[in-house]
Parts: structure tokens; C-alpha cells; sequence
């Protein structure tokens, strides 16, 4: 299997303003076809990392050291999908916008392709025909519109930030099932950002655990999960997931 | 408006120690301090700074410019301009403290009450706010400082009737953002009356916001004070107030600009003061 | 100041029904308002101490003349029946009454007086969200750097100028220095009139200015650090298109409503700016009034004004939440 790396993150930290560590000495790579799971307490730097590979730091957050090399596209999936998108816009129109700038169609050709992307999303037909404001959709509905967005800037690494964490556990389910689906038609990798454990393990080939801003371990997911050596991680899986299920069962992780 | 956090288990004394500690580590609340110090001073020296008197009149030396007799020269009637101009700040600076007093306390204690109790109480305490808020603010205070006839009294009337709306609207929203939490059920569950709640409980957290909100409205009602006094309405002369001094140097405006524009200053002087120690002290409350 | 988008977001996802119920309940509080207002400005001429007559007469009038005076402003009569045919003939003539000095109608007074002063108003109002905006945009996308702390200073220092004051400072200014203003009244025809209203009304947007930038600094701000223009600058959207149809849009709505809440003070402000420009207004007909002690005139322009506030801050609310769709509900 050729292993290509895609993205490398170095040695990278970063502090806010008044010089409080935030994230410090984080690397990893990621290959391509690849997902990789960031895992980890809130306030954990997890998703300052993906802010940081993205290049969108927030106010008053700094890179003080450390290299981000990528020469591929990237998009992001975020937390809370109806903050995600503009509330005095209708969802067709954010899309087709993106669509256009993205891809350099015209007007209307960016408004059918978004329809078709919306279309493959799952969403219902009744957004072809009417203005729909982010308000009006459900949370699920949402993230599917954020997804396409995402999609729609043709990305070879798709960055996921808790793209589960506000929906309900059901919608949880579909989302995921969403993202595995289209990952294995588009042929994009990932990073996953969660501090869901055992969503982690099912999307992620390789995973990193983090803590107050550095990486504690980092591996193979089955490896790290069946043989961790931090105690952080340790703690981890034994707070997450239930230990019998764990052994032997190789299948779970594949 | 944000609304700071204030931790409701800090109690009164901490505070208020940790408060002188702080003002020098809050330069916006120190730079404040300062300047109104000089001013309060200066309005407390001044007959030993000065050796005229604020009306005294020297027909031979009027619409003098500024010399080292006459640090900002003399007006129409040779009055020295620096003198006036300090007297009035005595003048001006005493109304507007007294005046603020009565509207504070009032509007805070119906603030709370109608946050506290809502209903009813709430519903009247909202639709008489509403009615003043629907009067442009200038056009009521002209009003009823005529109606109740001009001079400090005429002031003083005017700033009770309709000083407390702003310290009513404040602390209603906040009291009623208070009551949802948790401290305050647990202090109702405990048999509290309402009363004691709102004294014991709500009024010192709901205090430090009030307090950042009279800085910036002592400067609004300042500068009320002196355009009553520019409309003749306000201060009446022979007493020196900041604006019948801007609207006597009116008519000189061509030739002796600064007889206008030095009160004016004055009273920019004052208000950046006042905001600073305004935003001095909500950036000290809000770092705790 | 409240945030207004808390209390739209609130009702957001209320069906259609929803919608009509809070249009009625708008519509009912604004009317008792104005009720409210018109009980209080009846009983205005009642708070002055001693016999108002006899404040317009002076203290040395005849029993005769002091007779006909009550009458004339209806003060013979029994308090009840004064406020009813108060707001008699408010609600059937929209008048408060004849002028004690000239015997012409409020109602005609105002009307004459009204076209300069809502064109200042009009014009102020054009003046201050312009200035506002492009200050308040130039601050937020400049955060923590040299324009955003000069444009931050700008209320601090702006909040204590009386605003007559700083009107004799720019008459002393463009018009004397530079003379590119008359230096009061009015101009001949519309060139003249607009040219001799526009320093005027940059006095009363001047003293708008400050509120609005501070708050409409927030409001960009909050925007700015919202999670859908890290989506759209990930998306790699143009800055420009980015700011002005997401950002300025998004920080437009609230800027609306503050508009509304400080309409009342913008009115304030040009009643006493007219008085500085010598402009022949509302404002200069309220203080020839109170120079006359003109009381009918005097209730009638508090009466006209507080009516005004509260339809456009109405009509504001209104419009803000049509232009919302969060509270547009799903389906």
C-alpha cells in the first residue's frame, strides 16, 4: 500500500495574546484516503488544531511555532450547523454561492449544481422550489446543507469539527453514515475532531488523543484502543466505552 | 447591553477592599480619577487660586484674550473667564450629583421590584417607562424644567420625574435575569420575603452595572444641566453655570470664539472623565 | 441598550398564528402608549405650581382677565370633563387646542412649522447611518489596531458635548472661517434649503453618531466572529462579497432597531440644533411658545413628536421582524 502523506502538521503551538499555551508542540500526518480522529476532553485544543489546518484562526489566537504543509483543498464541517450558516440567507442561494466562486460557473449553472449536491445530501425536494432559511431546517437538515458546502469546495481533506455533537443521537447516526458514504465515493481524507470516543473508533483509521493542548498518544486506532499507554487514554476508554465488547472483535474497528 | 457575571458569593467588604487595590491596575478607571480629581480641586480652591471674584465686572478690561493676567482672558463685562469657569463647574457639578441621587435610588428600587415581582407591578412600571421613552428626551426635560419654572429647583423636579427610567430599564432586566437563577430560588425556598431578597441579594449584584450606567448618565444629564442653561431655562444668571457662559459668548462668536468654545471644553472634560471612570470600573467588575 | 435579536430569535419556529397574535399585542401595547402619552401631556399643563393663568398673564392681572383665561384653556371646567373634551378634540380634530397668542389651531402651527424639521430629521437620520456604518465597519475589520482604537475613543470624548455646542463650533468653523455654509435660516429653493440644512443636520447626526458606532461595532463584531464567515472564508467567498451581503446584512437588522429605540433622541437633539441655526421649525416654535408661555402649542408639540416615536418605532419593530426569517417559522 503506497502511503502518501497529504497533510503534516509539525511541532505546532499556539497562544493566545496574553502568551496562555493553547495548543503546544502538536504533530501528526495524515495520509491519503486517510481519516484521522483527534480525541479529547473540551478545551483540549482539538479544535483550534483543525482551525489552525484550515488557516481561520479565531480573534487573538496565534501560531508561535510549528508548520501546517498541505498542498491539497480543504473544507470544514463545524459543531453547531445552524451557526454554520448565514440566518438572513436562504440555504440554496449560500450554497450556489460557494458553488460558484469555487468552481467559476455561472449563476445558474452554480444553482443547479447545488440542487444536485443538496439532492445527494438527502434533502427534500421542497428546497428546489422555495427559499428556505437555515431557521426553517432542522438541525440535521443543517449539517447536510454545511456537508454540501463543504463538498461543494471540491476538498481532498475534509475537516470535521463534533459535526455530531448538537444533533440528536439519531440524526447522530445518519450524519455519520452520511460522511462514511460520500468519503468512500469521493475519495476524500479526513480529520476528525470528537470527543465521542466510540464514534472515533468507528471512523478513524489512525487516532490522536489529546489533552490540555498536547498529544498524550497516537496510533493505530485498534492498537491505541486495545493496548493504550497513557493513562488519560486509559481513563478514556473506560469511561466510554464498555470494556467486554472491546476484545477480539476485530470487526467493530474495520 | 452585556450584562457582566458577577460571582453573587462576593461579599460587600471584599469588594470593596480589593477596589482601591485595583484602580491603579485599571488605567482607563485611574486616568478617570485623575481628571476628576483636578476638576473637584480646582472648583474647591478656587478662591484661593483666584484673585477675582466670578462677577466681578471690569468694564476697562472686557473681551480681553488670554494673557497671564487673565489665564483665559475676560468676557463682555471684563469678568475673568477662568474664575467663571471654575465656579461654574462648583455650580454645575453640585446639581448634577444632587439631582442624580433621588432618580438612582428610585429607579433602582422599581427596577427591582418590577423585575422581582413581575405581573401586574411589572406591566405598569413597563408601560409608564414606555410612555416617558416615547417623549424625545430634550423636548420633556424643556418642558417640565419651564413648567416647573427656571433654576435649580426647576432642575432638580425635572431629574425626579424622569431621571429613573434609565436605572429602571437597567436593573428590571437584570433582576429578572437574576430571578431565573438558581441562588435566588434557593434563598425563596428558605421562607426569605421578597424584600429581603431584593435588599440582601439582588441589590449588590445588580449595583456595579447601575453604578457603570450613572457614570454615563451623570454625563447625559450634564449636559442637559447646560443646555437648559444655554435655552435660559436652567441655571439663571448672575450664577456662573457652563451654559448661559456658551450662550453669552454667542454673540462674540466672530471676534472672541473662545468665550463659547472654553465651557464647552469644560464640559467635554467632564464627560470624558465620567465615562472613563465608567468603563474603568465595568472592566474592573468584569474581570472578577 | 436591549439586544433585539434575543427577543426575535425567542419567538423564532412560532407558526403563522404565532405571528398575527404578536403583530395584535404590538399593535395593542402601542396604542395604550400613546393613550399614556396623551394622559400625560393633558396633565402637563397641571404640574406647574400655582395657577397657570396666571403664569401666562403675570402676577399683576386682572380677576376678568384672569376669568377668560380659564376659559380659554378650558380650566373652568371639572377635570373630568376637561380631559374629555381634551381628547375630544384631539381624536376628532387632531388638535390640542387655539393658541393662547394667535388664536390659529396647533395643529395648523405644526403643520407649517413640520416640513424643515422632519427634512432635518430626515437628513440627520441619512447622515448618521452612513457615517456610522463606514466608521463601524473600518473599526471591526480593523480590530485592536490603530483605527479601531481611534474610532473607540470617539464616543468617550463625543459622549459630553452638548450638541448646540458643538453646532456653534462648526458655525464657527464652515461658516465663518471657510464660508461654506450660510450661517442660519433657511435657503431659497431646494438647492438652498439642503445646502443650508446640511450643517445643521451633520450637528444632530453627529450626536447620534456615537451610540450607533459603539453598538454597531459590537454587532460586526459578533458577526465577524460567527461560525458561518469561517465557513464562507473557508469556502475561500471573497472578503468583499463576504462583508457586504453577509456581514453587513447580519449586523444591518439590529442596527434597524437601535435606529428606532434613538429616534426619540435624534427629535431631541434637532428641536435644540434648530435653536442654534436660527432654523424656523418645530423646535423654534416650542421655544417662542415657552417665551409665551403658549400652553395648547406647547402640549401639542409633545403630543405630536410622542405620537411620531412611537408609530415609527412601530413601524421599525414591524418591519424587522418581516425582514427576519428566523421568526418566519418552519413549515
Amino acid at each position: 500500500m503506497s502511503y502518501n502523506i497529504i497533510l503534516e502538521v509539525e511541532d505546532l503551538s499556539l497562544e493566545t495574546k496574553q502568551h496562555q499555551k493553547l495548543v503546544n508542540r502538536v504533530s501528526f500526518a495524515l495520509g491519503k484516503w486517510e481519516t484521522l480522529g483527534l480525541v479529547g476532553e473540551s478545551g483540549s485544543g482539538k479544535s483550534l488544531t483543525l482551525r489552525a489546518i484550515l488557516g481561520l484562526l479565531p480573534r487573538g489566537v496565534e501560531k508561535v511555532a510549528g508548520t501546517v504543509q498541505s498542498d491539497e483543498r480543504t473544507a470544514m464541517v463545524f459543531q453547531d450547523p445552524r451557526g454554520a450558516l448565514d440566518p438572513l440567507c436562504p440555504v440554496v442561494k449560500q450554497l450556489s454561492e460557494v458553488v460558484r466562486f469555487r468552481q467559476q460557473v455561472s449563476k445558474k449553472a452554480a444553482r443547479g449544481i447545488a440542487l444536485e449536491l443538496l439532492e445527494r445530501l438527502g434533502l427534500p425536494d421542497s428546497l428546489k422550489t422555495e427559499d428556505r432559511y437555515p431557521s426553517q431546517l432542522s438541525g440535521g437538515q443543517c449539517q447536510r446543507v454545511v456537508i454540501a458546502i463543504a463538498l461543494a469546495c471540491k476538498p481532498s481533506i475534509l475537516l470535521c469539527d463534533e459535526p455530531t455533537t448538537a444533533l440528536d443521537v439519531t440524526v447522530q447516526k445518519q450524519i455519520i453514515e452520511t460522511i462514511s458514504a460520500l468519503q468512500k465515493d469521493l475519495g476524500f481524507a479526513m480529520v476528525f475532531v470528537t470527543h465521542n470516543l466510540a464514534v472515533a473508533a468507528a471512523m478513524c483509521s489512525k487516532l490522536c488523543v489529546m489533552k490540555n493542548g498536547e498529544i498524550v498518544e497516537q496510533g493505530e486506532t485498534l492498537e491505541l484502543l486495545q493496548n493504550p499507554q497513557d493513562p488519560y487514554t486509559q481513563m478514556l476508554i473506560n469511561s466510554v466505552l464498555p470494556v467486554p465488547e472491546l476484545e477480539g472483535s476485530e470487526r467493530i474497528w474495520n | 447591553m452585556k450584562q457582566m457575571r458577577i460571582d453573587p458569593r462576593l461579599n460587600a467588604h471584599g469588594k470593596r477592599t480589593s477596589l482601591i487595590g485595583r484602580i491603579g491596575s485599571t488605567p482607563t478607571l485611574l486616568a478617570g480619577t485623575l481628571m476628576l480629581a483636578v476638576l473637584v480641586l480646582l472648583a474647591a480652591f478656587i478662591p484661593f487660586i483666584s484673585p477675582y471674584q466670578p462677577s466681578e465686572q471690569n468694564l476697562s478690561a472686557f473681551l480681553q484674550p488670554p494673557s497671564a493676567e487673565h489665564w483665559l482672558g475676560t468676557d463682555q463685562l471684563g469678568r475673568d473667564l477662568f474664575t467663571r469657569l471654575i465656579y461654574a463647574a462648583r455650580t454645575d457639578l453640585k446639581i448634577m450629583v444632587l439631582a442624580e441621587i433621588i432618580p438612582f435610588c428610585t429607579g433602582l428600587f422599581l427596577g427591582m421590584v418590577a423585575g422581582y415581582y413581575g405581573k401586574w407591578l411589572d406591566t405598569v412600571i413597563t408601560l409608564i417607562t414606555d410612555t416617558f421613552i416615547a417623549f424625545p428626551f430634550y423636548l420633556i426635560v424643556i418642558i417640565v424644567a419651564f413648567a416647573s419654572g427656571a433654576g435649580e429647583r426647576g432642575i432638580y423636579i425635572t431629574f425626579i420625574l424622569v431621571g429613573w427610567i434609565v436605572f429602571a430599564r437597567v436593573t428590571r432586566g437584570l433582576t429578572a435575569s437574576f430571578r431565573q437563577q438558581e441562588w435566588v430560588a434557593s434563598a425563596q425556598t428558605l421562607g426569605l420575603p421578597g424584600i429581603r431578597i431584593i435588599l440582601r441579594h439582588i441589590l449588590p449584584n445588580v449595583l456595579p452595572q447601575a453604578i457603570v450606567v450613572l457614570m454615563t448618565d451623570m454625563v447625559g444629564l450634564l449636559v442637559a444641566i447646560v443646555t437648559l442653561g444655554y435655552l435660559g431655562i436652567g441655571i439663571t444668571p448672575p450664577t456662573p453655570d457652563w451654559g448661559t457662559m456658551i450662550s453669552d459668548g454667542q454673540s462674540f462668536i466672530t471676534t472672541a470664539w473662545w468665550l463659547s468654545a472654553v465651557p464647552g471644553f469644560a464640559v467635554v472634560y467632564t464627560g470624558i472623565a465620567l465615562s472613563l471612570v465608567g468603563d474603568g470600573l465595568a472592566d474592573l467588575w468584569r474581570k472578577k | 441598550m436591549m439586544k433585539p435579536s434575543k427577543t426575535l430569535s425567542a419567538t423564532a419556529g412560532n407558526k403563522s398564528r404565532g405571528s398575527s397574535r404578536w403583530l395584535a399585542m404590538v399593535l395593542v401595547r402601542a396604542l395604550v402608549v400613546i393613550l399614556c402619552v396623551t394622559t400625560a401631556v393633558f396633565f402637563l399643563i397641571r404640574i406647574v405650581p400655582g395657577d397657570p393663568s396666571k403664569m401666562i398673564l403675570g402676577e399683576y392681572s386682572t380677576p376678568e382677565a384672569l376669568e377668560s383665561m380659564h376659559h380659554a384653556l378650558g380650566l373652568d371646567l371639572s377635570l373630568g370633563d376637561q380631559f374629555l373634551r381634551f381628547v375630544k378634540i384631539l381624536f376628532t380634530q387632531g388638535d390640542t387646542g387655539n393658541s393662547i397668542i394667535s388664536g390659529t389651531s396647533t395643529r395648523e402651527l405644526i403643520a407649517d412649522r413640520a416640513p424643515v424639521t422632519l427634512l432635518l430629521i430626515g437628513m440627520a437620520s441619512v447622515f448618521a447611518i452612513i457615517i456610522a456604518l463606514l466608521l463601524a465597519t473600518l473599526a471591526a475589520t480593523n480590530k485592536d489596531k490603530l483605527p479601531d482604537h481611534l474610532i473607540r475613543i470617539f464616543p468617550t470624548i463625543t459622549l459630553g458635548m452638548p450638541v448646540f455646542w458643538v453646532g456653534l463650533l462648526l458655525i464657527l468653523m464652515f461658516s465663518v472661517r471657510l464660508r461654506w455654509f450660510p450661517v442660519g435660516g433657511v435657503g431659497e429653493g431646494w438647492g438652498g434649503t439642503l445646502h443650508s440644512l446640511a450643517l445643521p443636520a451633520i450637528t444632530v447626526a453627529f450626536s447620534q453618531i456615537p451610540t450607533l458606532v459603539r453598538s454597531l461595532r459590537a454587532q460586526m463584531l459578533d458577526v465577524l466572529e460567527s461560525d458561518f464567515v469561517v465557513t464562507l472564508k473557508a469556502a475561500r467567498i471573497p472578503r468583499a462579497i463576504i462583508m457586504f451581503k453577509h456581514v453587513m446584512r447580519n449586523a444591518a437588522l439590529p442596527t434597524l432597531m437601535l435606529f428606532g429605540v434613538n429616534l426619540s433622541y435624534l427629535i431631541g437633539g434637532t428641536l435644540v440644533v434648530e435653536q442654534v441655526f436660527g432654523i424656523k421649525g418645530i423646535g423654534s416654535l416650542l421655544f417662542s411658545s415657552i417665551a409665551k408661555r403658549d400652553f395648547p402649542v406647547i402640549q401639542g408639540i409633545a403630543l405630536y413628536c410622542a405620537i411620531s416615536v412611537v408609530i415609527i418605532s412601530l413601524l421599525v419593530e414591524i418591519i424587522s421582524r418581516w425582514l427576519d426569517p428566523r421568526t418566519k417559522g418552519k413549515s
